[in-house]
C-alpha cells in the first residue's frame, strides 16, 4: 500500500510528452522574443557606431564652434547648430504652457461635452497631420498672415504647433496616472480644483508631464520641413561662439536643414562633415533625452503612494 | 418635531445619472449625533445618496438631482450655500483609505490649510491641532515620532484612521462613511468600529455599510435601501428583529444575497 502510493507520486511528477513540447515551446518563444528585443536596439547601435567612425575626422570642439566654410564644403557647424537650440527652445516656449495647461483644463476641469469631444478630436487628427502640411500652415499663419516674416519665431511657431497634441497627449496621461482617490479626498475637504491641481495632482505628476515635453525636444529638433518654409536657410553665418547671435526675428541655419543640403546640394563636400553634423545632431538629441530620464528618475523618488 | 434633532433631511430626493435613475424619492430624517448605517445590495444607491450630502456627486460629471436635502435645518440647494463651505461640515471617510501623498502631518493640516488665508498658521497652533486630532482617534502614541512620514507608508488601518482625523479639524457636524472598514483586517475593523462609537455624540455619523454585523454593532438606526428606493429605515435592533417590510426581512434574514 504505502510503496504504491509512492509509485504513483513519482509518476505524477515526472514529464509526460506533452508537458515535454510544452517545455520545448516555451523555450523556442522566449528566444525568439529576447532575439526580436535584441534587433531592436542593433539599429541604434549600428547607425551611432557607423556615424562615430565616419565622423571621427572632422568631430572637434573647433568644428562645433566655427560656421561652414567655403561654400560648405569646410569649416563647422556653430551657424546651424546654434539655429537649431533658438527654434527648439522657443517653440518649446511657447508650445509647453499651452500644451500643459490645455491638458489640465480637459483632464480636471473639462466636463464631457460636445466641446471636449472636439478638442480632443482636434487633437488626435492634429498628431496625426504629415509636417509638410504643418509647414504649409505655418507658412500661411505665421510667415504671412501674422507677418513675422521667414524667422526663427515663425519656424519656432510651426514647430509648435506641431508638437502641440503630442505635448497635450502626454500630459493627459501623466494626469491620469495620479489616482482619482486623491482627487476626491481633497473634494471632500472642500479643495477647489485649483488647490486639489496644485497642492497634489501636479507635484505628483510633473515627472511625467516634464518628460513629455522633453521628449518633444528630439522631434522639434529633427524636423526639417516644417522649418523649410518658415525660417530656416541654406547660408547664413553669425559671430561665433557668441549664443546670442541670432535674433527670432531673423532667418537661422539649422542642422537638420544643413545635414540635407550638404549631403543633396553641395558637391564635393568633405565625408566627414555631413557624419560629424548628424552625430552632433543625435547626440544632443540623446543628450536631451538622458537628461528627462535623470529628471525623471530623480522625481520619482520623491513620489510614493 | 424639532428640526434639531436631525442632522439631515431629505424630502422627495431623487437623482440621475444622466437616464439612469439612481435613486427615487428619498425620504430621510437622519439624527443627529447618532450613529445611522445604510445597508442593501450593491449598486442600489447608499454611495450615491451619501454623495448627495456634501454635494460632491456633481463633481462626477453628468449628474442631475430633484427634492430637497437639508443639513442642520438649511437646505443646500440654496444659492447662498458654499460647496467649499458645505464640505467642511460634511466630511466623508472613503472605502479604501485615501490620505494624500504627504506627510502625516500635513495631511491633517490639509483641509485647515486650503481654508485658511496663506501663511496664518503658525507652528504652535499647527502642532497643537494635528496632536489634538491624533488624540482623538487614538493614533498619537503609535505616529507621534513619525508625523513626517508619507502617510500612504503607513499600515491601513492607521490611515483610515488618519483619514477621519484628518477631517476633525475642519470641526466638521457629520461625518459620511463609504465602506469604511471594508479594506480593513477584522482588528482593523473594530478599532475603527470603537473610535466611531467614541467620537458618536460630537459628530452624526452616517455609515455605509455591506457588513450587516458590523450596523448592528455600531448603529443606532438602520436604514435598507433597495434599487433606489429607501424601503425601510428604523431603530438597528428592531429593523433586524421585526422588520416590517418583506424585502427589508429578505435581506437582513440573507434570504437575498
Amino acid at each position: 500500500m504505502n510503496s504504491k502510493t509512492e509509485i504513483a507520486a513519482q509518476d505524477m511528477f515526472t514529464e509526460t510528452a506533452v508537458g515535454k513540447q510544452n517545455r520545448y515551446i516555451e523555450n523556442i518563444v522566449k528566444i525568439f522574443f529576447f532575439i526580436m528585443t535584441c534587433l531592436m536596439i542593433l539599429p541604434l547601435l549600428l547607425i551611432i557606431g557607423y556615424l562615430i567612425y565616419k565622423a571621427l575626422p572632422v568631430l572637434s570642439f573647433d568644428f562645433l564652434l566655427s560656421n561652414p566654410q567655403d561654400n560648405m564644403r569646410a569649416g563647422g557647424i556653430w551657424a546651424p547648430f546654434l539655429g537649431t537650440i533658438y527654434v527648439v527652445v522657443v517653440s518649446l516656449l511657447a508650445a509647453a504652457p499651452i500644451g500643459v495647461f490645455a491638458a489640465v483644463y480637459l483632464n480636471e476641469y473639462a466636463r464631457d461635452s460636445w466641446f471636449t469631444r472636439i478638442v480632443n478630436l482636434a487633437v488626435v487628427n492634429l498628431a496625426g497631420v504629415p509636417s509638410i502640411v504643418h509647414a504649409l500652415f505655418g507658412l500661411g499663419a505665421f510667415v504671412l498672415f501674422a507677418g513675422f516674416g521667414e524667422s526663427i519665431l515663425a519656424a519656432s511657431l510651426t514647430l509648435a504647433v506641431m508638437t502641440l497634441p503630442v505635448i497635450i497627449a502626454s500630459t493627459t496621461e501623466a494626469l491620469k496616472a495620479v489616482p482619482m482617490s486623491f482627487r476626491e479626498a481633497c473634494w471632500n475637504l472642500g479643495a477647489t480644483r485649483w488647490q486639489t491641481i496644485r497642492r497634489i495632482v501636479l507635484p505628483n505628476s510633473i515627472s511625467g508631464i516634464l518628460t513629455g515635453v522633453i521628449l518633444q525636444v528630439s522631434r522639434a529638433a529633427g524636423e526639417t520641413a516644417p522649418i523649410m518654409f518658415t525660417g530656416a536657410v541654406f547660408y547664413k553665418p553669425i559671430a561665433e561662439g557668441d549664443i546670442f547671435a541670432y535674433n527670432i526675428f531673423d532667418q537661422c541655419m539649422a542642422l537638420s536643414l544643413h545635414l540635407y543640403t550638404i549631403s543633396t546640394q553641395v558637391p564635393d563636400v568633405a565625408e566627414g562633415i555631413p557624419y560629424g553634423t548628424a552625430i552632433v545632431l543625435v547626440g544632443s538629441v540623446l543628450l536631451v533625452n538622458a537628461a528627462a530620464i535623470v529628471l525623471r528618475v530623480y522625481l520619482r523618488t520623491r513620489k510614493k503612494w | 418635531m424639532d428640526t434639531n434633532n436631525f442632522s439631515i433631511e431629505t424630502e422627495n430626493l431623487s437623482l440621475w445619472y444622466g437616464d439612469f435613475q439612481a435613486l427615487i424619492d428619498v425620504s430621510v430624517n437622519i439624527p443627529t449625533g447618532k450613529i445611522t448605517s445604510l445597508i442593501g445590495p450593491s449598486g442600489c444607491g447608499k454611495t450615491t445618496l451619501l454623495r448627495c450630502f456634501n454635494r460632491v456627486n456633481e463633481r462626477y460629471g453628468n449628474v442631475k438631482t430633484k427634492g430637497e436635502i437639508k443639513i442642520l435645518g438649511k437646505n443646500i440647494y440654496d444659492s447662498d450655500v458654499s460647496l467649499l463651505e458645505l464640505r467642511k461640515t460634511v466630511g466623508m471617510v472613503f472605502q479604501r483609505p485615501n490620505p494624500l501623498p504627504i506627510s502625516v502631518y500635513e495631511n491633517i493640516l490639509f483641509g485647515l490649510r486650503i481654508h485658511s488665508p496663506f501663511r496664518s498658521l503658525n507652528r504652535t497652533q499647527t502642532d497643537e491641532i494635528v496632536e489634538e486630532a491624533l488624540t482623538s482617534v487614538f493614533l498619537w502614541d503609535d505616529l507621534k515620532d513619525k508625523l513626517k512620514t508619507r502617510a500612504t507608508s503607513l499600515q491601513l488601518e492607521q490611515q483610515q484612521k488618519l483619514c477621519i482625523a484628518r477631517l476633525l479639524p475642519l470641526k466638521p457636524q457629520v461625518i459620511l462613511m463609504d465602506e469604511p472598514c471594508s479594506a480593513l483586517d477584522s482588528k482593523g475593523t473594530l478599532a475603527v468600529e470603537e473610535l466611531m462609537s467614541v467620537l458618536a455624540g460630537s459628530y452624526t455619523f452616517l455609515i455605509v455599510t455591506h457588513n450587516m454585523a458590523q450596523a448592528k454593532r455600531v448603529s443606532d438606526e438602520c436604514i435598507y435601501m433597495f434599487l433606489g428606493e429607501l424601503i425601510e429605515h428604523r431603530e438597528t435592533q428592531a429593523l433586524f428583529e421585526t422588520p416590517e417590510h418583506e424585502k427589508t426581512a429578505d435581506y437582513v434574514q440573507m434570504r437575498y444575497g
